[in-house]
């Protein structure tokens, strides 16, 4: 196929809802589904969620002062569970400025330097992951929600050629076991249909909150494929995607995974 | 200064089984596992947990390397009197934390 045709394929998925390969909008499930009863519990029961460690620590850090211009994010926002309903159902979103989406991680860092004068988070530290949950919390249950208009769509191409991109070692796509193979077991592991609907999340295997991207460098690894430094486009443009995919899906922020 | 969460009833009728549920977040380093360079970090773990009720101790545990970060304990007691439950989790490193919940018993 010439390059510009594959443009104009990637488009042509994009804009209709039932493609062959694409799960229809109403057999999407989110990752909660596929889990044993005893996780879900922990999930369900706020004192049993160890992602629930972590909100608390953010909610601390939400009316912590920072940086050399001492203002704290409640200093601007106020209250989070009004000023950040429905945020994280939202992100990644387009940001005017750096002139590409950027997720939640990247939006708190944004504020830490341009507002607090401080110095960025580093990823996967725990002051990060914690402000993550907490703002993410704030939008538990609501709808996911990505804009879907001029800005985000080259993007959101971007997106859906990783997606479907063959990649690494093992010359597998995200495709190939999300969207073919969902529901079927890889090993003993379910093959969920890849919705983030929960992060940052708690899994059990890593024992510690960790963020979408972290997963998606697990994914990676796994296909044998070179991962992406944190933080690179390829990443938010995945993360986009996938959260475009999974709209209508209830945010479960913190979830727990297997 | 670790964070823990309790769920335990606030009320409860005399002679009744009441479960209690504690989470504490702790890394749980098992002692096993090597850092960058090659060398073991050293071992960080919860070692005992004590749960009094009114003074007095009804659960007591022993936590090994073998148990995963950010221990979830469950556990049940008979409710007696109104009063105070409170644990107590001490570690390595002199890591020690406290928590107490007040229950009703009617």
């Amino acid at each position: 196929m010439r390059p510009g045709a594959a443009v104009v394929f990637a488009a042509a998925v994009l804009g209709t809802t039932a493609t062959a390969g694409e799960i229809p909008l109403a057999d999407r499930k989110s990752g909660y589904e596929f889990m044993a009863r005893e996780t879900r519990a922990m999930q369900d029961d706020d004192t049993a969620n160890p992602g629930m460690l972590w909100v608390l620590d953010g909610e601390t850090l939400w009316k912590r002062n920072e940086g050399s211009a001492a203002k704290s994010c409640a200093d601007c926002h106020g209250d989070a569970r009004a000023s950040m309903k429905g945020v994280a159902a939202r992100y990644p979103a387009f940001n005017a400025a750096r002139g590409r989406p950027v997720d939640l991680e990247e939006r708190i860092n944004i504020c830490r330097t341009e507002q607090q004068q401080s110095t960025p988070l580093p990823f996967e530290s725990k002051e990060l992951l914690a402000l993550a949950a907490y703002v993410g919390q704030q939008s538990r249950g609501m709808p996911i929600e990505i804009a879907d208009d001029e800005r985000t769509k080259p993007f959101l191409q971007a997106g859906h050629e990783l997606f479907t991109q063959r990649q690494g070692q093992l010359n597998l796509s995200c495709a190939q076991c999300h969207d073919d193979n969902w529901g079927q077991k890889l090993a003993g592991a379910a093959i969920p249909q890849g919705h983030p609907t929960g992060y940052p999340l708690y899994r059990l295997e890593w024992q510690t909150l960790g963020s979408l991207q972290r997963r998606l460098r697990n994914c990676l690894f796994g296909m044998r494929a070179i991962s992406y430094p944190f933080g690179a486009p390829e990443y938010v443009d995945l993360e986009l995607y996938l959260m475009w995919r999974a709209r209508g899906l209830p945010v479960e922020t913190p979830a727990v995974r297997p | 200064m670790a964070r823990a969460l309790i769920n335990a009833p606030a009320k409860a009728k005399r002679g009744e089984i009441i479960e209690i549920k504690t989470l504490i977040s702790h890394n749980m380093e098992t002692g096993f596992r090597p850092d960058n360079t090659g060398k073991p970090v050293p071992r960080d773990i919860i070692t005992d947990f004590i749960c009094k009720y009114n003074g007095q101790e009804i659960f007591r545990a022993e936590l090994f390397p073998a148990i995963a970060a950010n221990p979830f304990l469950t556990f049940s007691t008979i409710a007696t009197e109104s009063g105070t439950l409170s644990f107590e989790w001490t570690g390595d490193n002199g890591f020690s934390a406290t928590e107490s919940v007040n229950i009703t018993v009617e």
